[in-house]
Formats: C-alpha cells, sequence, structure tokens
C-alpha cells in the first residue's frame, strides 16, 4: 500500500499507509490526522481539505481541475502547491507522498 | 400592521425534505407555504453541489443536485405551494392550540395551524474568510452584505473576492468609492464574463486597482479598520489603505434564529420523536438533518420518511374531526385527482 505523509504547521510528520483508489482526504480522516477538516465529505464543495504537495510532488498529483480551482478562491493562504487533498487520489505512483497541511481551513 | 397570510402549514426551509414534506402534506389536502433564505428552492442540493451526482435517492440509481430538486418541483407542482424566498423566518409565537404566528426579517406575517421545520444545518450566511482577528471589524467596518450603498460614498474601499456578488459590487460602488481595490488571488474569475471586462476595463484606465494576492491581515482600531496586508503571489506583501472592507467567500450553514424559537436541542439540532418527528413544541414538527433522534443520519431518504410520517399528525391538527384511511397513489382514485392525473 502506498505511503502518504502528512506534516502539520508545526513541523510534525504523520505517515499512513493509504489504499490505491481512495483520496489523500479520505485517509487523513480515517485515520485522525489533524488539520483536515473535509467538511463537505470530498465533494469539492468546501474547501476545508486544503493541503500544500510537497515540490517534489507536484508533478506526480498534478494541477487542479477549474472546479479545484475555484473551491480553492476559498482557502486561507493558498499557494501555487496547493490542492484540496479530497481531489487527489492515491495511485502506485504517489507511494511516499508529502503534503502540508495549512494553519487553518477555511 | 401587515394582513397576515393564513394557511394550513408553514414550512421553514425550501431544501429537499421540506419540498417533499409539501408532496406528503399535499396528498392529506393539507396547503402549504415555504420560507427560504435562498433565492432559490433546493436547499444544500441547490447551493452546495447543483452539478454533482447523488447516487442514493431510492428507485434513482443516478441524479445530480440539481436534477433532484427539478423532479421534486414537479412532483409538488399539483399541490400548488407557495414560496416566500430571500426571506428569513425570525420568529415562532403561539397563538392557538396549535396555532401560530410566524415573522419573517421581511415583515411578512403568517398564521398557520402547523410547523414543519425543515431548516437542514440552518440558514445559509455569508462565509467568514479566514482572516486572523476579523471579527473585531464585522459590521462596523467590515461587512458581507451592501444594504446601503450610500454608508461607502467617498471612502477607500477594498473588495476581496472572484464571484459574482466581488465583481458586482466592484461595479456598483467603484463611482461612489474615494477609492477602490479588489483584491482577488488568481486572473480566473467565478463570475459573468461580462462583469470581468468591465472590472478589467475600469483597472486600465485606473479607475479603481485589481490585485492579485489573498489578504493575510487586517490592521486597525475599536473596530475601525484602517489597512490590509495583502500577499501577492510572487510572496511579497503590500499594505493597503482602506476603510472598509467587503470579503465575498460565498455561503455556509449557520443555525441562526433556530435556537431562540424554545425547542428542544441537542448539539444545535432539534430534538424529536421518531413516531410523528414532533419537538418538544406540540404542533411544530422538524424533519431533515435539523433533527436529531436515536439512529438519525442525514440523508436524504431519511428526511423523505421523516415527511411521510410527520404528516399523518399534522392532519390530526388540521383536520380534528376527519379520519385518515391508508391509500396508495398507484390505486386510490382519489390521490390521483388530487395528483391531477385521472
Ligand atoms: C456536498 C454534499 C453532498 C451530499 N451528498 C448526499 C448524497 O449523496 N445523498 C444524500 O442522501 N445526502 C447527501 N448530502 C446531504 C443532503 O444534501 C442533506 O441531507 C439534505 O440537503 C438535507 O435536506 P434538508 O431539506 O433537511 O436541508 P437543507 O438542504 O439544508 O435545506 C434547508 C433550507 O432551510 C433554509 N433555512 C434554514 N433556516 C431558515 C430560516 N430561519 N429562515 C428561512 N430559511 C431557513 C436554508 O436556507 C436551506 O435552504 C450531501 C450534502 C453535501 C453538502
Ligand atoms: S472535503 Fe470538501 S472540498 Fe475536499
Amino acid at each position: 500500500m502506498p505511503k502518504i505523509t502528512y506534516i502539520d504547521s508545526a513541523g510534525t510528520a504523520r505517515s499512513v499507509n493509504a489504499e490505491v483508489g481512495s483520496t489523500v482526504m479520505e485517509n487523513a480522516i480515517k485515520n485522525g490526522i489533524p488539520g483536515i477538516e473535509a467538511e463537505c465529505g470530498g465533494a469539492c464543495a468546501c474547501a476545508t481539505c486544503h493541503v500544500y504537495v510537497d515540490e517534489a510532488w507536484r508533478e506526480k498529483t498534478g494541477e487542479p481541475s477549474p472546479m479545484e480551482e475555484d473551491m480553492l478562491d476559498f482557502g486561507y493562504d493558498v499557494r501555487a502547491n496547493s490542492r484540496l487533498s479530497c481531489q487527489i487520489k492515491v495511485t502506485e505512483d504517489l507511494d511516499g507522498l508529502v503534503v502540508r497541511t495549512p494553519e487553518r481551513q477555511a | 400592521m401587515t394582513e397576515p397570510i393564513k394557511t394550513d402549514i408553514l414550512i421553514i426551509g425550501a431544501g429537499p425534505i421540506g419540498l417533499f414534506a409539501v408532496f406528503e402534506l399535499g396528498l392529506l389536502d393539507m396547503k402549504t407555504h415555504l420560507i427560504d433564505i435562498l433565492d432559490k428552492p433546493g436547499g444544500q442540493c441547490a447551493e452546495l453541489y447543483p452539478d454533482k451526482p447523488i447516487y442514493d435517492i431510492p428507485g434513482v440509481p443516478k441524479c445530480t443536485g440539481a436534477s433532484l430538486v427539478d423532479s421534486l418541483m414537479a412532483q409538488i407542482k399539483p399541490f400548488g405551494p407557495v414560496f416566500h424566498l430571500t426571506e428569513m423566518v425570525q420568529s415562532i409565537e403561539r397563538i392557538g392550540e396549535p396555532a401560530f404566528r410566524i415573522t419573517t426579517d421581511a415583515g411578512k406575517i403568517f398564521e398557520t395551524k402547523v410547523v414543519v421545520i425543515a431548516a437542514g444545518g440552518g440558514s445559509f450566511q455569508p462565509k467568514r474568510p479566514p482572516i486572523p482577528g476579523i471579527e473585531a471589524y464585522e459590521d462596523k467596518s467590515v461587512h458581507y452584505a451592501v444594504r446601503k450603498m450610500d454608508v461607502f460614498k467617498g471612502k477607500r474601499i477594498l473588495i476581496v473576492g472572484g464571484g459574482d456578488s466581488a465583481l458586482d459590487w466592484t461595479l456598483n460602488l467603484a463611482p461612489l468609492a474615494s477609492h477602490l481595490t479588489l483584491v482577488h488571488r488568481r486572473q480566473e474569475f467565478r463570475a459573468a464574463p461580462d462583469s470581468v471586462n468591465k472590472m478589467l476595463a475600469l483597472a486600465k484606465d485606473g479607475k479603481i486597482d485589481f490585485v492579485l494576492g489573498q489578504v493575510s491581515a487586517v490592521e486597525g482600531e475599536g473596530g475601525q479598520l484602517k489597512t490590509a496586508i495583502v500577499k501577492r503571489n510572487d510572496g511579497s506583501s503590500v499594505a493597503i489603505a482602506c476603510e472598509a472592507m467587503l470579503p465575498f467567500f460565498g455561503l455556509t450553514m449557520k443555525l441562526g434564529p433556530v435556537a431562540n424559537w424554545g425547542l428542544k436541542l441537542d448539539n444545535d439540532l432539534i430534538v424529536v420523536d421518531t413516531e410523528k418527528f414532533e419537538t418538544s413544541a406540540p404542533g411544530i414538527f422538524a424533519i431533515g438533518d435539523i433533527n436529531t433522534y436515536p439512529g438519525k443520519l442525514k440523508l436524504i431518504l431519511c428526511g423523505f420518511h421523516e415527511a411521510a410520517l410527520m404528516a399523518q399528525k399534522a392532519h390530526r391538527y388540521v383536520f380534528p374531526d376527519k379520519k385518515l384511511t391508508f391509500q396508495y397513489t398507484t390505486s386510490s382514485t382519489s390521490l390521483q385527482k388530487k395528483l391531477g392525473v385521472t
């Protein structure tokens, strides 16, 4: 199973084993990772699952869709590497993925 | 005083559950009025996820938020529900056993035999942007809506956001303001292309400033805003002097006035029984996402079930002398007549 590491705004890292086909958000919620709220349950309708994708992984996770960009407008401190974690699907290619959670969610 | 509007049933909230309640009540001959703070029926389905798929409506393998609302509207059409949109129910006052007087923020007054609260996650209200300390300025110099344009005359205004509200108010307030800055985090907007072009023309002519970035902090004193710090996309920061700020970050659901109606609550949800879905106040029912009981699931299908059982008890309040007989829409000519299908 691919491993995902979440680093919170204070620098604490937490790693989980994620099922292929699930989303980066779902694995955070399932494992009680702090810093991700996911109010809308993954429908790309709330922007409370905002993460920063580690630069080394940006190419593999890809760019946000136009719908996701619209939703990111409601995030806090949105950067070039910002994504909504409910829109990142776990694949074998993403084994080792590192994402950081922002200081606060929208 | 305005003449009260009289009805059998007043439904607070025109989300999917409020809409389906019209159907179940209508089959039992009860007339309904619905009030919702949104400018359209459909609640969360219409406001939060109109284009997203739903897979768990019984008998409907796939629909979208918007198509579900359209179908519900078609289904309840025969019963002629009356909608009062962009109005918030403020108070409920008991005037009989049961009978209630309901007042909205638009000053409308209703007199109804039964109240059905289908208020979902609460009323939709503007979202507070995640800017530290912004609360201290709200209603004084930070506004989430424009009630009177005059308030902004001659002021230095900062508008934040990239949707239709942000663009519309930029265009409307630009001629009034002493200076206006629009801040949005990217070149693309979620607004009518025509408004975007007009805004860009104003910026080109130097009539307004358009800054690409995000407000990261606000500074001021005693609720009066003086400066907003905008973080540009290249990482640099700029301080923008402003006396008023209008952030447009979409809508979120807040419980709102529901909390003040004297009903028994548990964690901001209305406690009901599971036989009739009646609240602690006889004659007031609560169905859909707003209620709670052992085993409650916030699903549309659960709300539909609650609406059907609620209607049985409501019938006893509205027509105390009439006896209810159980009928199927498939076979009952009297039900089919009400639906206009015979
Ligand atoms: C992204 C997303 C996906 C979902 N997917 C599914 C799914 O697949 N299947 C499923 O079953 N459910 C799903 N849901 C949940 C479903 O949308 C809700 O269960 C449903 O909307 C509840 O309907 P409701 O009528 O009780 O309340 P709502 O839809 O919340 O409507 C309540 C209405 O009441 C109004 N209101 C509240 N207070 C007042 C007041 N004082 N005055 C005037 N108006 C007021 C509000 O403005 C609102 O329009 C999803 C929800 C979200 C956010
Ligand atoms: S969980 Fe709501 S947008 Fe991702």
